[in-house]
């Protein structure tokens, strides 16, 4: 028997049978469509949290003054002072999974411009700061390690704080504006970040070399923050492992003291995101799997039923020369169109229904090719599966019973 | 003396119902030459059925051989059977047996869709061929819905012509049909017989249908109780042109 003829014989069945075919197609549809549009929306929001981490920079490490006992009092971190220059110095020297430090010296206060001014604050910082926080340039120049070296009094503007010194559109590039009362040049104008995951305006900020910020304003040695950059995702755990290790020395430390620093990373933010998204895939993939195998169920029993209803048609094709494999065949061909048909019409319905999603919703969907590859292969696995038995219980009709079935 | 188509010898076929034995055939011999029409007669319960069905190769015997066209289907495998069936057996069966909402060239083609050997054209031509043997090369696209009894019948007569059978076999094939249509059917299986030489056996319980073949073989009680050759052969187109008008009420 001839497998085109088989296919033939299939189509032909199906196609005395359109409504209910497509009934039974239906649930193999839904199951399918609905496991990839579930992953879709899984790993569409995962992907999301994770690019929006990585726009925060996924590589940073932050070093802070550890909080610390004085006289039995805990003290808040920041004032505690043990963050220096040397500090700096040694990991930029000894740490080899980090790409660039920047430290940070911030303080608060009023920036005037003109007949301006707004409330803000003013981080000192090194040229690779940009760098570390994915901060771009819209206009101007960065400043240099030169600047740093010489305390320059110049500095770049973040957006909120050019809207309010500079309502007027003017370019601001070239601009004295004075913050606490010393006068400042500006330089360039930082690209708009908006708000960051956690509701804060990244853009109301005025960055500056940290020696100035340091000597001209803050009139201290120490860094509130240490800004470091590992050299990739992967390498912050190492990158941490070395800093502390350094600072450790630097900072004079016994073996059994505290550390008097701490060291953090985006890496357990995005662990414990990444989990969460992770989790909500497998969900929604396990409930889309149900729905897969109850598509499967909906084979098995309208086979059934269509081989019980033929069975006199299964008897006069095999009075006519079918043998009982032709019939299997036949059966078993019968039901792998119906759950290819089906998978084929589920994936375009998954994609579509996703991008759907994405445009009506605004949800993040991204359609993963193993999400349709694997559904794909379960539901075409489900036709052989479920559609097994049944054929097989028609291949073994006896022909003179079957023909004289009522 | 032409060739034999079939030999059966001393055929014996039990049935297990149970603990009782049931023999429907007690030992049933007669042989069947190419071109005779050969009408199977007998009551129910007299081993009718079991015997078509052995003629047919559905069934074996339990004891006793069968030749058909000189092959020993005592020795054939369920494949081999099937192989058979389609090859040299033609069965015209009494409610049709045609697939629904399917055309009849698409139904006359269906044993030839497990016959390998045969292309889509050569089917689709022997299918043609075939309806137009039966008068019904009209209607090749009509479903079995939109034909008559007699023409579904005609369907049927077409699909057991299709693969070129040394044998038709047909069962009851005139039992749903009116007596006009009985007649018809029994014009077209004579033409079949003496104009293509087509060997036919026919198994039916009516006297009035046996009167049209060259032979009747009579069955009782799974024996052969009377083998005779029918000197005054009916013709079926006479007896139709001898019918009242068709409209009688």
């Amino acid at each position: 028997m001839n497998i085109f003829n088989l296919i033939r014989i299939a189509l032909k069945a199906l196609q005395r049978n359109k409504l209910r075919a497509f009934l039974t197609m239906l649930g193999i549809i839904i199951g399918v469509a609905a496991v990839i549009a579930m992953v879709a929306i899984g790993q569409g929001s995962k992907e999301s949290i994770q690019s929006q981490l990585s726009s925060m920079g996924s590589n940073m490490i932050t070093i802070l003054p550890a909080s610390n006992v004085a006289g039995g009092a805990r003290l808040e971190g920041a004032s505690v002072q043990t963050l220096t220059i040397e500090d700096v110095k040694a990991i930029q020297k000894q740490a080899l999974n980090i790409s660039a430090i920047s430290p940070a010296a911030t303080s608060t206060g009023q920036s005037i411009s003109g007949a301006f001014n707004w409330p803000t604050s003013i981080q000192g910082v090194s040229p690779a700061y940009l760098d570390i926080r994915k901060w771009t340039l819209q206009d101007g120049v960065p400043f240099t390690e030169e600047d740093v070296r010489a305390s320059a009094k110049v500095c770049l503007l973040g957006q909120t704080v050019v809207s309010n010194l500079f309502p007027n559109g003017e370019s601001p590039v070239g601009k004295i504006i004075r913050f606490n009362n010393i006068p400042f040049q500006v330089i360039g104008v930082l690209a708009a970040k908006g708000q960051s995951s956690f509701g804060q305006d990244q853009d109301d900020v005025i960055l500056a070399p940290y020696t100035t910020v340091q000597k001209r304003i803050l009139a201290t040695i120490y860094f509130r923050t240490l800004y470091v950059s590992a050299v990739s995702e992967a390498a912050t755990d190492a990158a941490t492992k070395e800093i502390e290790t350094i600072l450790r020395k630097t900072h004079r430390l016994r073996d059994a003291d505290e550390n008097d620093f701490q060291v953090r990373t985006m890496a357990e933010l995005i662990n414990t995101l990444s989990s969460t998204s992770n989790l909500l895939t497998v969900l929604l993939t396990a409930i889309a799997g149900i729905s897969l195998i109850i598509g499967g169920i909906g084979i098995m029993n309208i086979m059934y039923v269509s081989v019980t209803e033929r069975t006199r048609e299964i008897g006069l094709r095999m009075s006519i020369g079918a043998r009982g494999i032709d019939i299997l065949m036949q059966f078993l061909i019968e039901a792998i169109m119906i759950s290819i048909t089906g998978g084929l019409i589920g994936v375009v319905l998954g994609i579509t229904s996703a991008q759907l999603i994405t445009y009506f919703l605004n949800w993040p969907t991204l359609v993963s090719e193993s999400s349709i590859v694997l559904s794909f292969m379960v539901c075409a696995l489900t036709g052989v599966f479920f559609g097994y038995y049944p054929a097989q219980k028609a291949s073994r009709l006896d022909p003179i019973e079957a023909l004289r079935y009522e | 003396m032409s060739k034999k188509i079939l030999e059966i010898q001393n055929i014996k076929r039990e049935f297990r119902m149970g603990t009782e034995i049931v023999r429907a055939l007690k030992g049933v011999s007669f042989d069947v030459f190419a071109g005779e029409f050969v009408t199977i007669m007998g009551s129910s319960g007299s081993g009718k059925t079991t015997l078509l069905n052995i003629l047919g190769c559905l069934d074996k015997p339990t004891d006793g051989t069968y030749l058909l066209d000189g092959v020993n289907i005592g020795e054939l495998s369920r494949n081999e059977l099937a192989r058979l069936r389609n090859r040299k057996i033609g069965f015209v069966f009494q409610a049709y047996n045609l697939l629904p909402r399917t055309s009849a060239l698409e139904n006359v083609e269906l044993p030839l869709l497990y016959n390998m050997e045969i292309t889509h054209e050569q089917r689709r031509q022997k299918a043609i061929h075939s309806l137009e043997a039966v008068k019904l090369g009209e209607r090749l696209d009509h479903t079995p819905n939109q034909l008559s009894g007699g023409q579904q019948q005609r369907v049927a007569i077409a699909r057991a012509l299709v693969n070129e059978p040394v044998m038709i076999l047909a069962d009851e094939a005139t039992g749903n049909l009116d007596t006009r249509t009985s007649y018809e059917i029994m014009a077209l299986m004579q033409e079949l017989n003496r104009e293509q030489g087509k060997t036919i056996v026919f198994v039916t319980h009516e006297p009035d249908i046996a009167a049209f073949s060259s032979r009747t073989v009579m069955l009782r009680d799974g024996k052969v109780v009377k083998d005779t050759v029918n000197e005054n052969i009916r013709s079926a187109k006479e007896a139709l042109a001898a019918l009242p008008p068709a409209d009688d009420y």
